[in-house]
């Protein structure tokens, strides 16, 4: 939902960062309004998940130019748990397996950081065991799940709806999801585009990073960006989606080679 | 220069033995001629020093920086109440073990003529009753705790030992003969503080189809210093699983040492071990198979923090009679400091050619990509840290008999408590 008058959460300019010595991104504008959907778009390699990790404060990556402002503070100067209180939440591409540790224990810590950030109470192990059942019911998730260790022995599905139940309970003002419906099947993707739409509001706004159509014929962007070379090439409506899918990514490779000979 | 600092150390190893032996009281009870014994070979023998392959990491420093006396205790200081399913004996009470109490179906003392009989079968089996630290808990432990296991035993028996004063040594002595198709679950605690010494010698032997799961949980404080050793015998179609957990020593060395006597057993071994301030923490792991279609699951975690050491060294023997095995070692360290050491060494003695031995060691630091899956999710670094460290441990921990939870391994292991 388009809002010209909504507040402004995320305001990416100009950013550039580098892993080792690789540049890889490479100028980057983005601003994201509360109540917006964006998708980001682009072959692989192009730098997606870069951008989603530097947001999120990986210690692989140096940003070495540009700025992130998120709700007016800057967001580079925050470690990654700080941003994740404030309410900037990463749906990993590929989730981590943490072996021994009890999933259940970690959503519940997770989950009093950000209330804590909140100004809500903590919540003990009962208060917490019932919220997290009802919140379950939005990625229609097994209850046996909690009982085992962090994503250890997961399939990339289940793992995917671990990742829409964190968010269900972190109940984010940002949340970048990358590529949360690779590898799954139709029916897993219908589980989380709709938790996804259930948790969207005027008040917070979603980045999904997509390499397919399909997901967007279920969760409607306001604006979708083409990313190539760590930059965004294009920004239009949800047609440019559509015209990927038509066209395929041959133009923007052209477009690419047109702006790096530049 | 060397020579004279090796030979200065040599004196004062010399003396710490002399001044150890002149401390004890004279040889007496039932454990007289064994004491006569080990006393004799200490005299002898000199202390393990590092030009000892087997010692090669292990400094004695903490240890000869005590004058323990061995002695009975009088209290015991924050011990948990037993459940209901465990029967405790305290190894260290100034009466005898059992102080008044009846053992529970399926177990029973052996006598004095067996004791005589069977006592350092087992030791000698394993090729370590003349190893130093057994000599030493020989030369001082007045009694043994000896018991039969018949038929299946309900409750844990838990068995307690604490050194909790300055200048004490607790030899704790424990021999158990496992029937054929008993089975029993052993917890042993192991606690020591202040400049004390804790000294264990168990052996273990288990009949055809006999069922022994052991936990031994060592935890100590301080300068207090720790040497077991543990030698167990397996016959055929036979199951041990003993899962060990060491942490707070100045000092501890802990040697496991099990024998397959004729194959077709199943061992599985398990062990947790941490080391932080200046501490060292050593296991010598040694199983042997002397026939065929024998098995071996073997898993050993170590952390090594601050400047803390952990040596690991794994034995595996499988001579040409042992056809068929199947054996596999893991070994996976977590180095969380940049003058943390850490030693682990598989050492694999494959002679029959139809086997499946694999082995495996790993050391690392905590993973970024975790910690930062953590970080992301609102956890601090420090939390997250504790998180990853304690999922590390309990992996282990939870293997130990469930009697253990009251002691709080985990919480104790990482500071917590
Ligand atoms: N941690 C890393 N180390 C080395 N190279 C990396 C790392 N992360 C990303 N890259 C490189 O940066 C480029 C962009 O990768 P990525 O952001 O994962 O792209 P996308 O998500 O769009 O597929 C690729 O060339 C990739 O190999
Ligand atoms: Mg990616």
């Amino acid at each position: 939902m388009i809002r010209p008058e909504a507040d402004t959460l995320l305001e990416i300019v100009d950013l550039q960062a580098r892993v080792e010595d690789k540049p890889i991104l490479k100028g980057v504008n983005l601003t994201i309004k509360a109540g917006e959907i964006h998708a980001v778009m682009g072959r692989n390699g192009s730098g997606k998940s870069t951008l989603s990790k530097v947001l999120a404060g990986h210690p692989a990556y140096t940003v070495t130019g540009g700025s992130v402002r998120y709700r007016g503070a800057d967001l580079l100067d925050l470690e990654p748990e700080q941003r994740a209180r404030l309410g900037l939440f990463l749906g990993f591409q590929y989730p981590v397996e943490i072996p021994g540790v009890s999933n259940l224990e970690f959503l519940r810590v997770s989950t009093n950081a950000r209330r804590m950030e909140k100004g809500e109470e903590e919540l003990d192990t009962f208060a917490f065991e019932d919220l997290v059942r009802e919140r379950l019911q939005v990625v229609q998730m097994d209850p046996a799940f909690l009982e085992r260790s962090v994503n250890e022995g997961f399939s990339g599905g289940e793992k995917k709806r671990n990742e829409i139940l964190q968010m269900a309970l972190l109940d984010p003002l940002v949340a970048i999801l990358d590529e949360t419906d690779s590898g799954l099947d139709i029916d897993a993707l219908r589980i989380v585009a709709g938790g996804v739409n259930h948790l969207a509001s005027p008040d917070n706004a979603t980045l999904l990073i997509t390499h397919y159509q399909r997901l967007l014929d279920v969760i409607t962007p306001d604006y979708v960006h083409v990313m190539a070379g760590g930059r965004i090439l294009r920004t239009g409506g949800k047609e440019l989606a559509l015209e990927l899918e038509d066209r395929g990514y041959d133009w923007v490779d052209q477009e690419l080679a047109v702006l790096e000979v530049a | 220069m060397v020579a004279a600092m090796s030979n200065s150390a040599a004196v004062t190893a010399s003396t710490w033995i002399t001044n150890f032996l002149e401390r004890l009281p004279a040889p007496a009870g039932e454990l007289e001629a064994v004491q006569w014994r080990g006393r004799e070979a200490l005299s002898r023998q000199p202390l393990p020093s590092r030009r000892q392959e087997d010692w090669r990491f292990t400094d004695l420093a903490p240890l000869t920086a005590l004058a323990p006396v061995p002695s009975p205790s009088s209290a015991q200081v924050g011990w948990p109440a037993p459940a209901t399913d465990v029967f405790r004996l305290w190894l260290d009470a100034p009466d005898d073990f059992l102080n008044g109490q009846s053992l529970p179906a399926g177990l029973s003392l052996l006598s004095s003529d067996e004791v005589q009989q069977a006592l350092g079968h087992t030791l000698a089996a394993c090729n370590c009753e003349q190893h130093w630290p057994v000599e030493l808990n020989q030369a001082s432990a007045t009694r043994v705790l000896a018991l039969r296991v018949s038929g299946a035993v309900a409750p844990t028996l838990e068995l307690v030992s604490q050194a909790a004063e300055d200048g004490v040594m607790r030899p704790v002595r424990v021999l158990l003969l496992l029937e054929e198709k008993a089975s029993l679950e052993v917890l042993q605690i192991q606690l020591g503080s202040g400049c004390s010494l804790s000294s264990l010698v168990m052996e273990a032997h288990l009949g055809r189809e006999s069922k022994l799961r052991h936990g031994l949980l060592a935890l100590g404080e301080g300068q207090a210093c720790f040497l077991g050793h543990l030698a167990v015998e397996q016959e055929p179609r036979s199951q041990l699983e003993s899962v060990w957990a060491s942490h707070g020593w100045a000092l501890s060395r802990f040697e496991p040492r099990v024998v397959q006597v004729d194959g077709e057993a199943t061992t599985t071994l398990k062990a947790l071990q941490l080391a932080d301030g200046q501490q060292l923490v050593d296991t010598h792991s040694r199983v042997e198979f002397r026939g065929p279609e024998g098995q071996l699951d073997q898993l050993h975690k170590a952390i090594a923090d601050d400047r803390g050491r952990s040596v690991f060294n794994g034995a595996v023997k499988v001579p040409r009679a042992a056809q068929r095995t199947n054996a596999s070692q893991l070994s996976r360290n977590l180095l969380l400091s940049n003058q943390a050491r850490i030693d682990t060494k598989p050492e694999l003695e494959i002679v029959a050619d139809d086997v499946r031995c694999a082995h495996g060691a790993t050391v690392s630091r905590l993973q970024t990509d975790e910690l930062f899956y953590l970080q992301s999710r609102g956890l601090s670094a420090a939390v997250a840290a504790g998180l990853l460290k304690r999922g590390f441990c309990e992996e282990v921990l939870r293997a130990l008999p469930a009697a253990a939870a009251a002691w709080r391994p985990l919480q104790r292991m990482l500071g917590e408590d």
